[in-house]
């Protein structure tokens, strides 16, 4: 498939993999922010063919992981409701919530429905004109500008029984919390492809600055992953520590310029409160005030809901790249996909569902049987 | 932050003092959820604790897609399955020519002779009756192409709202072929894993056509009735009919799932060779576009066969030399390495596990 198997093949892989290994020296810890990333980095095994010292750790970039308990709460305390549609994207579905999760409650008789774009929202709301539609508005930069585009026409068209649950999330402010973590191992970045294609990466020069590290925005197939942890050891064993493009078949400096403007006219920056990590100060967007009365939060009155996270589950540390899925002594024992603990483990692009999926909660040695074949 | 205060070992995980205080629930869930009927582990662990436990015999826990039975000297294949589908008229096929072929298939993966059927329909008050006609004469002609009568049935009708339009069951009977021996325990080490051709056609096909999606595609569903190219195996195994260890239509799950509960009940490992599993572009496109991995989208014209390596080529060759397996492949191979694993060679040349799907396939967010 065109624009697809260029970046799977097996050819190029090795020769990026041998050149890895030709001007690799020294240890280095590399993060990939995004969590497409680290899925096809665990479904295509690329880990194991980098060299021992190139480690690749995992980081905070999947929307379903860092959308906290307390916001999960009161998304189920709004699709309980009996006039309310309930619209989400697919996987938010299986992530538990204090008491059950959506596809509970859509068993005892709620109306959950998944949707593949924010504005199918609009079209069920004018074929349930009794009815509440609400949108689960979760994500990165990368979904702010369908959600935007939601609420915009809803407003144009007035439609008045469409809301929005927003938990939106911004990246730069996550790479500066990992960054400042005193426990913090990362020297370089993967960055996130899919959210500089809307926002471009200018943003990132000053924290690449600041914190001396090198950040290489890059794309999700096999070669684009290797190409970019290429470009990171380059610049890590030169000690240069600058914002490089590898995914330009897709993306600019400036990003997607229109989409910005929709999103700023609908949303605004504020704090939000990331799953297992804590309160981050500006790393949210909120519906501007002049969008308040699309806000589900207040519509339904649930933002005084909030709950505690689970004490085991160690989501927080692995979205922070300190720890991996294995550490966790839950990990496929306890906390599985089947019974998930935390996010993580949730969606296909949380790392700890990705260990898992791949196989690697087995026994590593016999993983490397296949490996060695 | 959440840190965890209490660190162990993966060897004090079952102790209850570590984990007493866990405020999230682990998950039993107390109402039956959409992913109990997805065949994965959720409908395995459904099966094992709710319908095993209580029917438990010998033939059921065998677990094969139908029962063997021996009824004096003669070796039966029974089963049964109940279609549900929307929506009813699709590309390739409907739910009448899934409900035969369906029924047909479990009967054929067991190497038996599809004999005869019964038809039971739940009816939805409203549904036309046009419509109906047409998937009645469908089913005509697909149980006519598989060689077999459709032999009794029933009719219930349930008021509006309480259906989807129509559900259908049917039951299947069919005597086994002399010398046959297929059956999901019998993988060895250096069997060869046999694909009939290009997967997951049928389930994008039916996700194509809802009406949330909208993406348009020349893809047809694969439905099909397999015994015909079950017949041509079976005669190109020629005396070796024990060299056929097992075929099993990888429906729901798909690929991988089939693949597992194989690789499980045989004990055996498997290694498979992604670059060799057939994908149709629209079926890989579609899947990327919405999250889905292929290896788990159904199929309802395809088979998998285990199959002793001095047959395999001959036995790949008939295949090939039908219409139904005309983009047959050999995709991997039996190990006795890491049993019960299903381990794939990635196109780049890393590895990686390719695990049961755990309930429903989810669409990613992005």
């Amino acid at each position: 498939m065109k624009y697809l198997d260029e970046y799977r093949d097996g050819g190029i892989a090795a020769k990026l993999v041998a050149e890895i290994k030709r001007v690799q020296t020294k240890p280095w810890v590399i993060m990939e922010v995004c969590g497409g990333q680290t899925h096809s980095i665990v479904k295509n095994g690329i880990d194991y063919l980098l060299p021992e010292g190139v480690e690749l750790v995992h980081g905070p970039g999947c929307p379903v992981c860092v959308t906290p308990l307390e916001m999960i709460d009161r998304a189920h305390a709004i699709a309980r409701q009996p006039d309310v549609i309930f619209c989400s994207f697919g996987d938010m579905l299986r992530v538990p919530g204090s008491d059950g999760d959506l596809f509970s409650i859509k068993s005892r008789g709620g109306d959950v429905r998944v949707v593949y774009s924010p504005l199918d929202c609009l079209k069920i709301a004018r074929a349930n004109p009794d009815k509440q539609v609400v949108f689960f508005a979760i994500g990165f930069e990368t979904t702010a500008p369908a959600n935007a585009m939601l609420t915009w026409r809803a407003r144009q068209e007035g439609q008045t029984n469409v809301s929005l649950l927003v938990s939106h999330v911004l990246v730069p402010p996550a790479i500066e919390a990992v960054l400042s973590s005193p426990q913090n191992r990362v020297q370089g970045f993967l960055g996130p492809g899919h959210v500089c294609a809307v926002v471009g990466y200018s943003e990132y020069e000053p924290l690449s600055e600041r914190f001396h590290v090198p950040i290489v925005i890059s794309g999700f197939e096999p070669v684009d992953i290797l190409e970019g942890v290429l470009m990171l050891v380059q610049q890590l064993e030169a000690g240069r520590a600058v914002v490089e493009n590898q995914y330009s078949r897709v993306l600019s400096r400036a990003g997607n310029v229109p989409a910005q403007q929709l999103v700023d006219k609908v949303f605004e920056v504020g704090d939000r409160k990331w799953r297992g990590v804590g309160l981050i100060p500006k790393s949210g967007l909120h519906l501007r005030e002049e969008f308040a009365d699309l806000d589900a939060e207040r519509r339904f009155d649930v933002a005084s809901i909030e709950t505690m996270e689970p004490e085991i589950c160690i989501a927080g540390e692995i979205l922070q790249g300190i720890k991996k899925p294995h550490d966790c002594p839950a990990f496929g024992t306890l906390c599985d996909p089947q019974h998930p603990l935390g996010a993580t483990m949730v969606s296909a692009e949380g790392a700890c569902a990705a260990y898992y999926a791949y196989g690697r909660h087995l026994k590593p040695a016999l993983v490397n049987i296949g490996g060695q074949a | 932050m959440s840190t965890s205060k209490t660190k162990g070992t993966a060897n004090e995980t079952a102790a209850p003092a570590v984990f007493g205080e866990c405020p999230l629930p682990i998950f039993e869930h107390p109402q039956i959820v959409m992913g109990h009927g997805s065949g994965g582990k959720l409908s395995a662990e459904l099966i094992e604790k709710v319908f095993v436990s209580q029917f438990r015999n010998e033939t059921l826990e065998r677990m094969d897609d139908q029962a063997a039975l021996e009824i004096n000297g003669t070796r039966l294949a029974f089963t049964t399955d109940s279609f549900v589908v929307t929506p009813i008229f699709f590309p390739g096929g409907d739910i009448g020519s899934l409900a035969v072929n369906g029924t047909v298939n479990d009967l054929a993966m067991g190497g038996a002779k599809p004999l005869y059927l019964s038809a039971a329909f739940i009816l939805e008050e409203g549904l036309p009756a046009d419509e109906l006609r047409r998937v009645v004469e469908s089913m005509r002609v697909a149980a006519d192409a598989a060689g077999v009568q459709i032999v009794t049935g029933d009719t219930k009708v349930v008021n509006r709202g309480k259906g989807d339009k129509i559900f259908i069951n049917t039951t299947g009977i069919g005597v086994v072929e002399d010398g046959v021996q297929l059956s999901a325990d019998r993988a060895q080490p250096g069997d060869k894993i046999l694909l009939s051709g290009y997967i997951g056609d049928h389930g994008i096909t039916i996700l194509s056509q809802r009406d949330n999606l909208e993406f348009e595609s020349e893809l047809q569903s694969d439905c099909a009735g397999l015994w015909v190219l079950v017949r041509e195996m079976m005669a190109a195994a020629g005396d070796n009919l024990a060299g056929l260890r097992c075929m099993r239509d990888p429906t729901r799950g798909g690929v991988a799932t089939t693949l597992n509960e194989i690789a499980g009940r045989s004990r055996m490992g498997m290694l498979l060779q992604e670059d060799e599993i057939p994908v149709r572009d629209t079926v890989r496109g579609a899947c990327e576009v919405l999250g889905l991995d292929p290896l788990y989208v159904a199929n309802e014209g395809k088979l998998v066969a285990v199959v002793a390596p001095e047959i395999a080529e001959q036995v790949l060759a008939a295949m090939q030399a039908h219409p139904l397996g005309k983009d047959s492949r050999m995709i991997g191979e039996v190990v006795a390495e890491h049993a019960g694993m299903v381990l794939m060679k990635t196109g780049i040349g890393g590895t990686r596990v390719v695990d049961v799907m755990f309930g429903e396939q989810l669409p990613r967010i992005c």
